[in-house]
């Protein structure tokens, strides 16, 4: 299977759903002639012209409302927010018209938007640039929010995206663009609202999705090979919809909980799966539910401090250890 | 086409292209959508005075040749949409008195099952896209409805009305760049009464709001409000050049309210009530209509006084339709929310989707 980076996998799926349904459109700030801010989109304005891939001008609530009106009529957008962070200048684009329409129309309305970009942290550029606001976006009913961490989920998950009939909130990240992986050459789907067990464990169950998946993984490893303690790692991918069941069976297999999020603590997506767990499964748990988040503050600038701040193998590590003891 | 100003003074626009060919049924038509209109906000009012309606309504009276004439301009790809004080669009475009009115009721026979209020009245069949409550947060959609005209390559247009409260917004301004910079075919129409809720527009706008066109290479023009006639004689020229050209524009169509912002404006601290009346007494779109065919002898007065009765009846029967019917139930709350959930058997995704 061909081996390529993340970016070139999300690339891929675009590619292949423009070439599938006539009505799919990217549009975004440097997608085309620049080749995207972080090259995602490179080369598809070349192969697919400009009525396919659209340049705007700096106008997030201009481009993105154009683009939940546009699919009102048909038209499938697939809008490119440069970072996930300039939600907060089209949020009612957003999250009153896209997430609403359908609802308040008595259901006469569909949207099949998708929106996309980078929510990280990590990169050195304060605290503007690195939200991750999924948790926030699937606290409104009618949006849907993934957030892949491979490059094989980041196409097939975002194929799926582009044929939902719902608005879509697809969160990547920019630390993963350059990131390689398997990922097949052709068609295929990865559904929304599907957890991946990524490894498989006995002693803990690490629950995480987006990069803080991949520092688990590395944490996963660490622990292993130097605490002998054998975590499970359990990849959400879709925070809305949420898939309880993969992860409610990894809790009966291995009846502790870390769940690693490079999210604010505050109402972040662990305290919700954390309420959902001990309400769900309370008498399977042997440890109370233990939470890796972002340490609580604005996004810090500092390169030598950043990495401190998320969630990074060492702190997971160190968290995982922490319920075992 | 920047036409700038016209229509002061008491022109005969029965004569313009768009209204030449209208023939004596239609010339009718159009004054009986306007009492219509009426009749319905007066019905309305009195049910939110009984209790029957609860939270904003906010009332149309006396901008009901704006929708009227723009509205009955819509060719088969021509589509509308507009902010909270929907009800004469919705009306204009078509929709029934009893699904509206069942709409203000809460009740599950509502156009929007009892979901979306006074203020998110859709019908995407009569290309009516709502209906939407943040001031100036449709602008955008407006061009994206345009775009995907453009896109499918139908002659269409898409009127995109905001009041004169709406054009200080970001967003709209936003709409205004993206549509001339790609040459949508929108036309946005200003339906200017006046006031931003409780503020003037000399209090709240800087300049001449559809003069702000120019910055960004639209073209423009501003027209009174109050004669159906002249108001498609005015946005005739403006739906084509969309239509035909891809020619975006912006529109100022001067009118007034009668009522308060909502009717939760006790309407005492703003505007003097010698205003609402002298406005009434000169500008009233349904009596200027109403001599303008009198003189025409398209109707008479008994024929107006049939439109005027059949109005109210027809306001009555839809209070009666709505008192009657049911309310959603609370499983209501979580179905119109998602798609894949509506539609079970082709739901492609797994895993919850609600959180309760």
């Amino acid at each position: 299977m061909p081996v390529i980076q993340y970016r070139e996998a999300i690339r891929q799926a675009l590619a292949e759903e423009i070439e599938r349904d006539p009505n799919v459109v990217v549009m975004g700030e440097e997608v085309g002639q620049f080749n995207g801010a972080y090259k995602v989109t490179e080369g598809l304005l070349e192969r697919f012209g400009p009525t396919r891939i659209v340049d705007t001008p700096i106008s997030e609530a201009g481009f993105v409302g154009l683009g939940v009106g546009a699919s009102m009529l048909g038209i499938r957008p697939v809008i490119e927010l440069m970072f996930w962070s300039f939600y907060s200048v089209c949020f009612d684009q957003i999250l009153n018209n896209a997430a609403n329409i359908r609802y308040m129309s008595g259901g006469q309305i569909a949207c099949p938007i998708v929106i996309r970009g980078p929510a990280n942290g990590g990169t050195n550029v304060g605290a503007t640039h690195s939200h991750t606001p999924e948790n926030i976006l699937a606290s409104h009913p009618g949006v849907k929010v993934v957030v892949p961490a491979t490059p094989y989920d980041a196409k097939g998950l975002l194929k799926s995206a582009i044929r939902d009939n719902d608005p879509v909130m697809y969160l990547e990240n920019t630390m993963l663009y350059g990131e390689r992986g398997e990922v097949p050459a052709g068609d295929y789907l990865v559904p929304l609202g599907k957890a991946d067990i990524k490894r498989e464990g006995t002693d803990l169950s690490i629950v995480s999705y987006g990069r803080a998946l991949v520092q688990s993984l590395a944490a996963a490893h660490l622990l292993e090979q130097e605490h002998n303690i054998s975590a499970e790692v359990v990849d959400l991918r879709s925070i809305r919809p949420l898939d309880m069941d993969t992860l409610l069976a990894s809790v009966r297999r291995t009846h502790r909980i870390l769940v690693v999020e490079e999210q604010k603590p505050f109402c972040g997506v662990g305290a919700q799966l954390a309420f959902m767990i001990q309400s769900e499964a309370f008498d399977e748990l042997d440890a109370p539910i233990a939470r890796l988040s972002t340490i609580d503050g604005p996004s810090i600038y500092s390169p030598q401090v950043e990495g401190e701040q998320l969630p990074n193998p060492q702190r997971i590590v160190r968290a995982a250890v922490a319920i075992l003891d | 086409m920047n036409q700038g100003e016209s229509g002061t003074g008491r022109q005969d626009f029965g004569g313009a292209p768009a209204n030449l060919g209208l023939s004596a049924d239609q010339r009718v038509g159009l004054y009986r959508s306007m009492v219509r209109i009426r009749r319905f906000e007066e019905r309305s009012l009195r049910a939110y005075q009984a209790k029957k309606i609860g939270g904003f309504l906010h009332l149309y009276i006396g901008q009901e040749a704006v929708a009227v004439g723009c509205c009955s301009l819509m060719g088969r790809n021509d589509h509308v949409i507009t902010a909270y004080r929907d009800h004469g669009h919705a009306i204009a475009v078509g929709m029934e008195m009893n699904a509206l009115m069942a709409e203000l009721y809460g009740k599950v026979t509502g156009c929007s099952k009892g979901k979306g209020g006074s203020m998110h009245f859709f019908d995407p069949a009569r290309n009516f896209w709502g209906g939407h409550g943040i001031v100036g947060g449709q602008v955008p959609l407006g061009a994206g409805l345009a775009y995907a005209l453009k896109y499918k390559g139908l002659d269409g247009a898409c009127m995109t009305f905001m009041g004169d409260g709406a054009v200080n917004q970001g967003a709209v301004h936003e709409a205004y760049n993206l549509a001339a910079l790609w040459d949508l075919p929108v036309v946005f129409v200003i339906e200017n009464n006046g006031y931003s809720m409780g503020t003037s527009q000399a209090r709240s706008s800087a300049g001449e709001l559809g003069r702000r066109a120019e910055a960004y290479g639209m073209a423009w023009g501003v027209c009174d409000g109050h004669d159906v006639y002249e108001v498609r004689a005015f946005m005739d020229g403006f739906l084509e050049a969309a239509r035909t050209k891809c020619k975006p524009s912006l529109v100022e169509l001067r009118t007034y309210r009668y009522r308060g912002h909502s009717v939760a404006d006790p309407d005492k601290t703003y505007r003097d009530k010698a205003e609402v009346e002298e406005y009434r007494r000169t500008k009233d779109p349904i009596q200027v209509f109403q001599k303008i065919l009198i003189a025409e002898k398209a109707l008479d007065e008994a024929g107006a006084e049939k439109i005027d009765s059949e109005a109210r009846a027809e306001a009555e029967t839809a209070a009666e339709f709505a008192e009657a019917s049911p309310f959603p139930d609370v499983s209501d709350i979580q179905r119109d929310v998602y798609w894949e959930a509506d539609n079970p058997s082709e739901r492609k995704s797994g895993g919850r989707l609600f959180f309760n």
